[in-house]
């Protein structure tokens, strides 16, 4: 499902964020990234999606060699993947229904259809009855599960969560964990960084540890 | 073919909304585009009512013929059968030189002198009215006339018709290089509203492409609004233009009835009003398409 093999990121100023990065993740697997602040957690997430583009090595996500994407085809890779970030990047001119919408109108689904699967993905999270609500009014807990609802709205086989629980007290952030897991047991491939040490101590999920830009083994 | 409509309808009611979020923005923008785009197509209906009034002066161009002083009546009748069997003459009257002459004298008052003469100077003449014709056309008719055998000279009387044909070629060639230089206005005013939009709206711009826009997808309502708002601004171009035909036309009517011409102003003629929308339609993409091409590259992920 997604592959890394040797992958280096540097930056031009010479940085280097990520060094020899070797791991793979199969289909349905789930999978915890750790480690400190600046480590690369945020990095080896957005080389998945081409956010950024890997200095050299190869990174294949869906069977697709990502690392040599061409740029035109870099939409559809990320159509099939469910991304909630760090900053959520909730647009707060639209409504809860509006945001969830959003990669369905760009995928072009009827509107028929794509209401049902807003629905759904709301229902799913949690906030039918906030559809119509404002962003801005929303608790972060809610705004989180926002994001997510966008994320899975398409239906993707992979969902990459950057920091999902930051800035959530305990009872909430357990919520969260609680849903990525229940998504993972219908058959979705999850990756989510996180720097909650207290929060892995329950889970029994599979951890990557990064290390100043290198996996721990 | 279903995702395609879908995403154009799409972009369609996003370029409307747009244009309706910011009314009096759109408003100025929209009254810019129009009144610029009014200059040069209201000249051009200038240019078409004057076109249009000339040919109610000078409806049947006139020429004069004249026979040497030794044509004799064979020779006049040989040219009275020619000149009825020419389609492009619609009628002709015969002066002889003994009319022309008494005409002349009672005109001039020089009768004394003239009975002075030992022999009439005057030659026989035709004055012949053609048919509308185009300036070229007349003098072809002119050549062709004064070729035939006992004609001294052909004259047209109508160097005045020449010379506003002449000023009003003059007058379409100004107008197209003030549409040509205003076309540029909107192109400006197109790109200009689009960068701003652009700037405005980075946070959805950027959003869209995390979560797999296109650049086509991202790219279209620009270019719709860009479409939109231009052909709004000719619609209002064509608006002023009617305003201004309104106002006018009443005191014209009544001028021109001082001299006995009866004539109204005509409008842009549904070919022309329809190029017009469409015109200012394809700047205004053009504009929004620079815009989009210039500024969508700076808005990436981050």
């Amino acid at each position: 499902m997604i592959s890394f093999s040797q992958v280096y990121k540097r930056y031009p100023n010479g940085y280097e964020a990520l060094r020899n990065i070797s791991f793979s993740l199969e289909a349905g697997e789930m999978a915890l990234i750790t480690g400190h602040s600046g480590a690369g957690k945020t990095t080896l997430l957005r080389l998945i999606a081409a956010i950024e583009r890997p200095t050299s090595g190869s990174i294949i996500v869906n069977g697709q060699n990502v690392s040599t994407l061409k740029s035109g085809a870099i939409p559809f890779l990320r159509r099939n993947l469910g991304l909630v970030f760090q900053d959520q990047k909730i647009l707060f001119d639209r409504n809860v229904f509006q945001n969830v919408l959003l990669p369905l109108q760009i995928s072009g689904f009827g509107s028929k259809a794509a209401t049902r699967r807003v629905r759904a993905a709301l229902d799913k999270v949690g906030l039918l009855n906030r559809e119509k609500a404002w962003p801005i009014t929303l608790s972060g807990g809610e705004q989180q599960r926002l994001c997510i609802a966008r994320a899975i709205v398409n239906r993707p086989s992979i969902l990459i969560a950057d920091e999902p629980t930051s800035n959530l007290d305990a009872d909430y952030a357990r919520d969260i964990m609680d849903m990525f897991v229940s998504f993972n047991q219908v058959g979705v491939a999850i990756l989510i960084a996180t720097h909650d040490v207290e929060l892995l101590g329950s889970m029994q999920q599979r951890i990557l540890t990064l290390n100043h830009g290198e996996l721990a083994a | 073919m279903n995702v395609w409509l879908s995403h154009h309808l799409h972009a369609l009611a996003l370029a409307f909304k747009r244009l309706g979020r910011a009314p009096l923005g759109s408003l100025l923008s929209i009254a810019v585009i129009g009144i610029a785009f009014s200059l040069p197509a209201g000249i051009y209906v200038l240019l078409e009512n004057l076109q249009a009034l000339s040919g109610q002066f000078s409806g049947a161009p006139q020429l004069s013929l004249f026979l040497r002083l030794d044509a004799d009546k064979d020779d006049v009748a040989k040219i009275e059968s020619f000149l009825e069997q020419h389609p492009p003459v619609a009628s002709f009257r015969f002066v002889s030189k003994d009319s022309a002459l008494d005409q002349f004298k009672q005109d001039s008052g020089l009768s004394d002198v003239m009975s002075g003469l030992e022999r009439n100077p005057l030659p026989d003449a035709f004055v012949i009215s053609t048919r509308a014709l185009t300036p070229e056309r007349l003098e072809a008719l002119r050549t062709e006339l004064g070729q035939l055998p006992q004609v001294e000279h052909a004259q047209v009387d109508s160097a005045w018709a020449k010379r506003l044909d002449a000023l009003l070629k003059l007058g379409h060639l100004a107008v197209l290089m003030l549409g040509a230089l205003l076309s540029f206005s909107l192109i400006a005013v197109a790109f200009n509203t689009i960068r701003l939009q652009i700037l405005t709206m980075r946070d959805e711009i950027e959003v869209a492409k995390l979560i797999g826009a296109t650049t086509g997808f991202v790219r279209r309502p620009f270019l719709y609004f860009g479409a939109l708002q231009g052909s709004v601004g000719g619609a209002a171009a064509w608006l002023i233009i009617s305003a201004g035909i309104y106002l006018t036309d009443g005191q014209l009517k009544d001028l021109l009835q001082l001299y006995e011409v009866n004539f109204r102003l005509y409008h842009l003629s549904l070919e022309d009003s329809l190029s017009l929308l469409l015109f200012s339609a394809g700047l205004g993409w053009a504009g929004a398409w620079l815009s989009v091409a210039n500024h969508l590259s700076q808005v990436e992920p981050r």
